[in-house]
């Protein structure tokens, strides 16, 4: 399959996004053994704001099929800092890696870095736009955990400025999934999104009430409420509080139903949670691997 | 053009079948008060117009409109023609059309695209026609016909 560069999920195909599922689910096979298939290669990981999760997973991705990474973590240590181009990081670091990750403040850097590097870019997050390979993990946690990806699936929390809940609320429309949008007021799914999935003719519910929503539910894909959204911090006490997962919201749950997040979490689910056959956010965390190095595998041409 | 008293141009261009109440859009996407602020303007509005309903026709004197002009005007009235006039006749006859993208000649309206930080070209995939609205092809912000027309 020709994948050169992951840079938004509006760029894959339904069929696209199958297979890189089917490889990941190989890799996944692979489980802690290396392998030798990106062996001599070198991943740039050039994050210039801060991750812990994604950096990790792909460098250990890399490290696992028998690569090695070269990068750094925040900009303030690379010529970036003395006023130098993106595009001119891009072409100085893409005559030492074979691919490139890349995490940047502004959105449109990684398709502007894809455009001016020869060797594949996968973006790691563009500002508030896009965060693709959150969004295939997202996918695969969901396919491995529930079986499918038709499903009645809630998208919880802060909808206006999630990147990873728009790009999942896209990914999810192509598959036919039937979404809940359950939110504070003032955070709800931009109306600019919704109107880009009604193209997919999704079912989709938009509502604030989120104990009412539970019984119906598959997957609650649960997001983070930043404190600062909010003016009033009496208002984000009130709005925190409401949108909490705890072992009293899970009473009417499915049985089977299951809990996923992004993460960081800060107190959105509560640590009992942890504990309960629902939550599968750690999963999600683990299942990362396998998606980057199907990723990995894929932009560099070692596997298809 | 019946009943509609509009004098012939010697040289210059006509912008003929624009669609009804944009063609002082249209004067401003071309830039006429910066670019051509001497230039004898005749602006008719609402024309009726059998296959149109209502059109408008803008003709600028001493002007041959330039392509990147042309470009501007396929935004916001797709269906346009333009004439070039030499010695009182039609010398050349563009029809107008949107194209499926739009590059470099607009600005991206988010101010934390990357095309208004980095010197770059910008580009335009043109999702609806009329209104018009474009979406930033770095970062997929979309663009509505009225943030267009400000920029000009």
């Amino acid at each position: 399959m020709e994948l050169h560069d992951i840079i938004s999920i509006r760029d894959l195909s339904k069929s696209k996004i199958n297979h890189i599922l089917k490889v990941s689910e190989d890799m996944e096979k692979h489980g802690a053994r290396k392998n030798k298939y990106l062996d001599g290669k070198i991943l740039a990981t050039l994050f210039f704001e801060p991750s812990t999760r994604t950096r990790l997973s792909f460098e250990t991705a890399m490290g696992r099929m028998g690569g090695s990474s070269i990068g750094f973590s925040e900009s303030g240590t690379t010529s970036t800092s003395k006023g130098e181009s993106l595009k001119d990081t891009i072409r100085t670091v893409e005559s030492y890696a074979d691919a490139i990750v890349i995490r940047h403040p502004q959105e449109g850097s990684a398709r502007l870095a894809a455009n001016v590097a020869s060797v594949p870019v996968i973006n790691a997050g563009d500002g508030s736009n896009q965060h693709p390979t959150q969004t295939l993990l997202d996918l695969y946690t969901i396919k491995r955990e529930t079986g499918a990806l038709k499903k009645n699936i809630a998208l919880i929390g802060d909808l206006k400025y999630g990147r990873t809940a728009h790009s999942l609320a896209y990914a999810l429309s192509m598959f036919g999934a039937k979404m809940t949008f359950i939110s504070p007021k003032g955070l709800e799914m931009p109306e600019e999104v919704i109107t880009d999935l009604a193209k997919f003719n999704t079912k989709i519910e938009e509502t604030n009430d989120l104990e009412g929503s539970i019984p119906g539910l598959d997957v609650l894909y649960v997001t983070r409420i930043q404190k600062e959204r909010f003016p009033d911090p009496e208002e984000y006490e009130k709005v925190k509080g409401a949108y909490k997962i705890t072992l009293k919201t899970l009473e009417s749950a499915k049985k089977n139903s299951i809990i996923l997040h992004p993460l960081p979490r800060v107190d959105e689910i509560a640590p009992e949670v942890d504990a309960t056959k629902h939550a599968r956010y750690f999963k999600q965390v683990h299942y990362g691997l396998p998606v980057r190095m199907a990723l990995l595998g894929l932009v560099m041409g070692a596997l298809d | 053009m019946k009943g509609v008293k509009v004098k012939r141009i010697e040289n210059g261009t006509v912008i003929d079948h624009i669609t009804g109440g944009q063609a002082l859009n249209v004067l401003q996407i071309i830039g006429v008060h910066k670019e051509y602020p001497k230039a004898v303007l005749t602006v008719a509005m609402n024309v009726p117009s059998k296959k149109m309903g209502t059109k408008d026709i803008v003709k600028i004197e001493g002007r041959e409109l330039k392509a990147v002009e042309v470009d501007k005007i396929s935004l916001i009235s797709p269906n346009s023609s333009i004439n070039i006039i030499r010695d009182f006749e039609v010398k050349e006859k563009k029809d107008v059309s949107l194209p499926k993208t739009v590059e470099g000649v607009l600005k991206c309206d988010n101010p934390n695209c990357i095309t208004n930080f980095e010197a770059t070209k910008t580009l335009f995939a043109v999702e609806e026609i009329s209104p018009l609205k474009l979406r930033c092809s770095f970062c997929e912000r979309t663009m509505s016909e009225r943030e267009i027309i400000k920029q000009f």
